[in-house]
């Protein structure tokens, strides 16, 4: 993998990170969070690692943000920071 | 100095993953929203995944899987391997493990959340605090 390719995912995943933790709805933080389990798991299929990135894809990126989205529905989306 | 700084700037990966790390961290303390303590704890266990999965590769190396082992087997023919020629595949399984692990104890976490949304009608954890000591 080009090192320019793996730093640009890199930073990706970071500023999806910063962004699922600072954003103040709780739906928005469950999309982001699948977008930076998604990011995570390109970044395992550039290193070689293709069982763990299909894992990741399935149930980091897919069950992980049902649970969350099932979880917000049943609670709240409000949230204070 | 600048034999130093090329050293630095050369492991970069590292450095963003001691980031990613610390986000998590930082989310997992400061924030007052009980999910997104949780978001915190995920995005730690990611870092340390990632941190992990690196350690095992190579350059120039491919995935770990031997290349026209089928149908050599039979001939009596020896199918030489050089290890240096395939991704290590031993953090691969270890961290597989840990992915599920991350995933069931998200779950079991959401499940406790809903549980004190419905007990306290509030995920902050001040007002959760607020409504124990009043009381």
């Amino acid at each position: 993998m080009h090192w320019q390719l793996d730093l640009f995912i890199l930073t990706l995943v970071i500023f999806c990170a910063l962004a699922a933790i600072s954003v103040k709805d709780l739906l928005s933080t469950a999309i982001l969070f699948g977008a930076y389990s998604f990011m995570m798991c390109l970044l395992w299929a550039g290193m070689g690692a293709v069982d763990v990135a299909f894992t990741e894809a399935s149930v980091g990126a897919g069950v992980s943000t049902v649970f969350f989205v099932a979880a917000v529905f049943r609670t709240t989306r409000r949230t204070k920071d | 100095m600048v034999d130093l700084l090329t050293h630095i700037v050369a492991k970069y990966n590292y450095w963003l993953y001691i980031i990613l790390m610390m986000i998590g961290l930082y989310a997992m303390i400061v924030k007052n929203n009980l999910v997104k303590k949780l978001v915190g704890m995920n995005i730690f266990q990611t870092s340390i995944i990632l941190f992990f999965v690196s350690i095992g590769y190579k350059k120039g190396a491919t995935i770990p899987i031997i290349e026209n082992a089928h149908g050599n087997g039979h001939g009596g023919k020896q199918l030489l391997i050089r290890a240096a020629d395939y991704i290590n595949p031993l953090p691969h399984v270890l961290m597989l493990t840990a992915i599920v692990v991350s995933v069931a104890t998200f779950g079991v976490a959401l499940a406790l959340a809903v549980k004190i949304y419905q007990r306290y009608q509030t995920l902050e954890e001040d007002e959760i605090r607020m409504r124990l000591t009043r009381k």
